[in-house]
């Protein structure tokens, strides 16, 4: 059996303890929400740990206020499945909600919180194996090698970035909270990400996320198509987060954020700006859908072919175009979440 | 006697008479055991693929608070293996590794975690070997070989066998088809890790409790290695919480367990983690096949040839007879009246395959299968009536000496086209959708024991007295298929008592009859024919002392309800436990066994020891597929499913098998896949599995399964108890081909390779596009020189079984002659 190591933990029961704990020792600290992320990574000794500050009981840290018409805002330690089963976000920002649908499995949405999901350790075949598969290759650079496996010549990692709700949220220009004994900030949610594998949170090891704000929902319409082998559960091999307005029948703003193709959720500025000033036309879609493909870069350390992921960004986003648009779908999404979100009801 | 014909609770769908205590937690698997001062094993493994052990350090490792012993393998000189022919396994390897994965010492701790840190800090100096990766790099790789045993280089077997003037029957074709296909490897995922506690006992003997289908072969393994006296060692199976065929071997960590137990005297327990499961693999075969065949008009099969090549991996295992499967069922289903087969397994450094759900046939099955739907295409048939047309006929005896017995294929078909409305719908439903059928057939036991010997393959033991109790003692193991629950009910059935009467013991080699194991789906039918004879006998008894006791003709006398009485006066009679006392009155102590030995074949020739059973069953599939042309992903909404099944002891656990079997046939076809990575070779030497974790290996969960129609199709054959026949694996066989015939009929592409994963679709469309015959799937079959064929005529050609040219042919060096004594000089 896999075993954690050892190390000390510490059950933080206000925001203060835990940046204090935080501040004490920050290379050595690790934190943990649901722990459905770090417990295995700590098991298969990923990361090592001096201790460990557990957030379940803060309280403050968790729960759902506001209102689509003001904006939202989601506690840090709001479990998947809480936000499953709220109807306004549902209501408000459905892309978001099925991207958190489309996470994991039922039982781990339960534990899994969108704090933790939004700050997810990036994946890797190379590298979310057990340590003595790790050894057998002589590590790879996330770790103690040097060399990036899934592109040898590279001097930087690839490792890819895994969460379903970053890239939802980025499309819909979300903001997060960061807090630590400094205070707190208030930062974009696309800029808490960094275009590295290692370094992939531009959060810095003193600052707890506590918050995602979302601004008015508006006339905005929101998708998310995810990619992945199986229905029931599997970490995204593509994410497509969409949200856009229309005005009068021609897009007024257009968002897209591609997920698991990159090391952060990559936007595809040119294909959003693309839509601007246009009306959704099958023609219009398929040409932004194309010009998507470009920030994307897949390589092969996922599930399925990165040739094959490549394309199928050019088809999810037109998928997710189309189905913003009210157009009859050309492709079918292997999963919408909708399996999970018929379960909450 | 026992009324077959009328059984009270075979064909029942009763209650499996393990399952309360399955699903209230209180089954104890192997990694549930503890016992007094035990300590724990951990194995360390090689981290390199191919290399020779300069030294191993373990000065580091002492020094962990905890670690008090180390097991090494110069300790345990002895090789093994599960067939006689490639005894070419260490428990712990000394000269050389083979495998990522291969273990090279055992080091015991009080704690697990304290024996894992241990194994962190050995440090093990290897001098590397160049590594072989595939089959290819095998056939041209003939130094640095990976055993120095062999046909040739690193090929481990190589045969060729032909049944009548295969060349010939092309000439009479009026249709000649080729295809190349490949099957990736897989594995079993059994949810349960091998575990294994060995005990020592105070008198020198040592027991063994184990997650093994085999027991039998494991007591043997044992003996042989560890050096003492078979009889001082006990091996008790626990039941297996799955198997598939992955735990049918003996294992290193059993007898690296069984060692330290006897080397420090305390009882030593090893529990693998998921991804040493995955090294200690013996899975599915990847194989790549060619199969040419000659076809009438009327889709009639006058010639075939097939040729597979298997990627072995690091060990023999029961690969000689896995390469003797990928070409021995062929002829079961479809009349082949000439046949010719060439195999041959290659070593590589990979984890080593073996046998999973279906040995070596499913990987064939699926060439045939899908080369048939071409070949009906080609010749503008249904596919379904290129099969039903076309059918082995019951009672027969195939080109390659194979004795079909019942065959209930033909009912199978109908079955599912009715229930498909495939008449109505193939080749006529909305684009993207498509249906594809499939069949398939598999042994209910192999006809031969995997070590030479005329004793019985399963006995079974029953002891009765006055409580009314019946104990059943059975080498037999439970690995979720239901056996106990066949035992209890043969038992049950014969002497007209309760399944709660009646009380297992199984698995055991000190107190059970040995039953050869849980595999080669074997135990219905053996053991049950065992069981009947042990509870006939005992019937037997008791009627005798009965009919005694109530002066009414033996024969007269009906067990039936907890009571034994007079057909013509059911009110005259006893209870059972009064009737079992008035025996043991009679008698004395109560006391029958029985036992099964296969009935022999009709080949006679080298390698006929692979193919025959006593039965055959068979499956016949339909599946409804839904490609999306976009993306190339595709749901399987639908399956149809018959099963030839003989006669169902319990229909329940029959369906639950034909259900699983589809799960697994489903998650072979469309995403399990054992593959191996090698990292750019100028900087790095690994080949290592590329996930060896149940995230990112691949299989439908529960969530992902299709609805499926399942029709169980009775035709009692007179070898089974009861008539009963296999049903564990041969229904995984059908799925796979029926899913790729599927695929075409929804957009027109072959895939002919599995896993079929989307992008292979995609690519075949766009060859389609550009003109292309749209195919994805191997270009080549491997260049192999296969020598004479081994010459066996065929019944029709009047032949006796007999090869005519043996002594031409020869043996070749793969076969290792066993070492009666096995001890190395």
């Amino acid at each position: 059996m896999m075993r954690l190591p050892t190390f000390t933990y510490v059950g933080a029961k206000t925001l203060e303890d835990a940046v204090t704990a935080l501040a004490d020792d920050p290379e050595g600290t690790r934190l943990v929400a649901g722990g459905t992320d770090l417990w295995p990574n700590l098991k298969r000794r990923h990361q090592g740990a001096r201790s460990v500050v557990g957030l379940r009981r803060v309280a403050g840290l968790r729960g759902i206020t506001g209102d689509p018409a003001a904006g939202v805002t989601i506690g840090a330690m709001t479990t998947l499945t809480d936000i499953l089963r709220c109807p306004m976000l549902r209501d408000g920002y459905p892309g978001f909600v099925r991207a958190v649908a489309s996470i994991s499995s039922p039982v781990l949405r339960n534990m899994g919180t969108l704090g933790g999901n939004l700050c997810l350790d990036t994946r890797c075949t190379y590298y979310n194996q057990n340590e003595e598969w790790r050894q057998s290759i002589g590590y790879c650079m996330k770790e103690v090698g040097d060399t990036c496996w899934v592109a040898p010549g590279s001097p930087r990692c690839w490792a890819v970035q895994a969460s379903d709700s970053a890239p939802a949220l980025c499309s819909l220009d979300a903001h997060v909270v960061l807090h630590s004994t400094a205070g707190e900030r208030v930062i974009p949610i696309a800029d808490l990400y960094n275009d590295d594998g290692i370094v992939y949170l531009t959060k810095s090891r003193t600052e707890i996320l506590t918050e995602i704000r979302l601004g008015p929902a508006g006339a905005r319409r929101s998708t998310y198509w995810k990619l992945r082998r199986r229905g029931s559960i599997d970490f995204p091999v593509l994410g497509v987060g969409v949200a856009l307005e229309l005005d009068g029948g021609t897009v007024s703003s257009a968002k897209i954020h591609l997920g698991a193709v990159h090391s952060f959720p990559v936007a595809a500025t040119a294909a959003a700006a693309h839509l601007l000033g246009k009306s959704l036309t099958e023609d219009v879609i398929a040409e932004a859908a194309e010009l998507a493909k470009d920030p994307a870069s897949p390589l092969d350390n996922t599930d399925f072919t990165l040739q094959w992921r490549r394309r199928m960004v050019g088809s999810y986003v037109d998928g997710a175009l189309r189905e913003l648009a009210g157009l009859p779908p050309k492709a079918t999404p292997s999963v919408h979440g909708e399996g999970a979100l018929a379960l909450e009801v | 006697m026992a009324d077959r014909d009328q059984p009270r609770i075979v064909g029942t769908p009763f209650r499996r008479v393990d399952g309360v205590a399955k699903v209230t937690g209180r089954t104890r698997f192997a990694d549930d055991l503890a016992f007094p001062r035990m300590v724990h094993l951990k194995l360390v493994r090689s981290h390199v693929p191919h290399a020779n052990i300069k030294e191993i350090d373990t000065s580091a490792a002492e020094r962990i608070d905890g670690v008090i012993h180390f097991v090494r393998g110069e300790d345990m000189p002895n090789t093994f293996g599960i067939l006689p022919v490639s005894q070419d396994e260490h428990a712990l390897a000394f000269e050389k590794v083979r495998f990522v994965g291969d273990a090279v010492l055992g080091v015991v701790a009080l704690t697990e975690d304290a024996a894992e840190e241990a194994t962190r800090a050995v440090k093990v100096d290897y001098e590397e070997l160049d590594t072989i990766g595939s089959v290819e790099e095998a056939l041209v790789t003939s130094t640095d070989k990976i055993h120095e045993y062999g046909d040739e280089g690193n090929i481990h077997k190589k045969v060729s066998m032909e049944f009548g003037d295969v060349e010939s029957g092309f000439d009479d074709a009026d249709l000649v088809l080729e295809d190349t296909i490949f099957y990736e490897g897989n594995t079993h995922l059994a949810m349960e890790q091998h575990a294994a506690v060995a005990v020592p006992e105070g008198d020198g003997k040592i027991t063994v409790w184990s997650a093994t289908q085999t027991p039998h072969y494991v007591h043997r393994a044992l003996a042989k290695v560890l050096e003492l006296p078979a009889a001082h060692i006990r091996v008790i199976a626990c039941p297996n919480g799955g198997g598939f065929g992955g735990k049918s071997d003996p294992f290193n960590h059993e007898i690296v367990a069984a060692k330290a137990a006897l080397q420090i005297g305390r009882p030593v327990k090893i529990c693998l983690t998921r991804e040493e499961v995955f090294y200690c693999h013996r899975g599915r075969h990847p194989v790549t096949m060619h199969v040419k065949t000659g076809f009438k008009k009327d889709g009639a099969i006058v010639s075939q040839h097939l040729k597979t090549a298997l990627d072995g991996g690091a060990f023999g295992s029961y690969g000689v007879a896995s390469t003797y499967y990928t070409g021995a069922l062929q002829t079961v289903t479809y009349k082949v009246p000439r046949y010719r087969f060439d195999g041959l397994r290659a070593f590589t450094n990979k984890p080593p395959c073996g046998p999973k759900r279906g040995h070596g046939t499913p990987q064939p099955r699926f060439a045939l299968e899908v080369h048939l739907d071409k070949a009906a295409h080609a010749l503008g048939m249904d596919p379904a009536d290129i099969r039903l047309n076309h059918l082995q006929p019951k009672n027969s005896v195939t080109a390659n000496w194979l004795k079909i017995g019942s065959m209930g294929l033909e009912e199978c078909l109908q079955k599912v086209i009715d229930g498909s409305g495939w008449r109505q719908r193939y080749g006529k439903l909305p684009e993207g959708h498509g249906l594809g059928i499939a069949c398939s057939s598999y042994l209910c036991g192999a006809g031969l024991p995997i070590y030479w010997n005329h004793m019985p393959h399963t006995g079974v033991q029953i002891k009765l007295d006055r409580s009314g109790g019946v104990a059943v003692f059975c080498g037999e193991i439970e690995i979720g298929q239901g056996s106990d629950s066949v035992l209890a009910a043969c038992v049950a059935e014969v002497l007209g008592i309760d399944l709660k009467d009646i009380r297992l013991c199984v698995g055991d080699t000190d107190l059970t009859p040995v039953d050869l194991g849980s595999y080669s789906s074997r135990v219905t039918l053996m053991m049950g024919n065992a069981a009947l004879q042990a509870a006939e006998r005992a019937k037997e008894l008791i009627a005798e002392a009965v009919a005694e006791r109530l002066q009414v003709p033996a024969g007269q006398l009906v067990f039936a309800e907890r009571r034994v009485f007079d057909a013509s006066d059911p009110e005259r009679g006893m209870t059972f436990s009064e009737a079992v006392a008035t025996a043991e009155s009679k008698f004395g102590t109560l006391g029958t066994t029985g036992s099964y030995t296969p009935p022999r074949s009709p080949g006679r020739f080298r390698g006929a020891g692979v193919g025959p059973s006593p039965a055959y069953s068979y499956s016949a599939c339909v599946i409804e597929v839904c490609v999306d042309r976009e993306t190339g992903c595709y749901t399987v909404p639908k399956v149809w499913i018959a099963h030839d099944v003989g006669r169902s002891i319990n229909p329940a656990l029959v369906m639950g098998q034909v259900e699983g079997s589809i799960y697994k046939g489903l998650g072979e076809a469309m995403m399990a896949e054992s593959a191996l990575r090698r990292l750019p070779k100028k900087r790095s030497n690994a080949l290592v599995h590329k996930f060896p974790s149940m995230l990112e290996y691949k299989s439908p969960t529960f969530l992902d399964m299709p609805e499926i129609v399942t029709y169980l199709v009775e035709d009692p054959d007179p070898n089974g108890p009861f008539g009963a026949k296999e049903v564990g694996q041969g229904p995984l066989l059908p799925v796979m081909p029926a899913v790729c015939n599927a695929i075409f009929d929804a957009v027109g592409v072959r895939i002919d390779q599995v896993p079929a994963h989307p992008q292979m679709i995609l690519q075949a469309l766009d060859d389609k596009a550009r003109g292309g015959p749209g195919r994805y799937g191997p270009k080549r079959f491997p260049d192999v020189s296969w020598g004479e064929p081994l010459r066996v005529p065929t019944p029709d050609e009047g032949g006796d079984g007999k090869a005519i040219n043996a002594e031409q042919v020869g043996v070749r060096g793969g076969t290792m002659k066993e070492d009666p004594e096995g001890v190395k000089s």
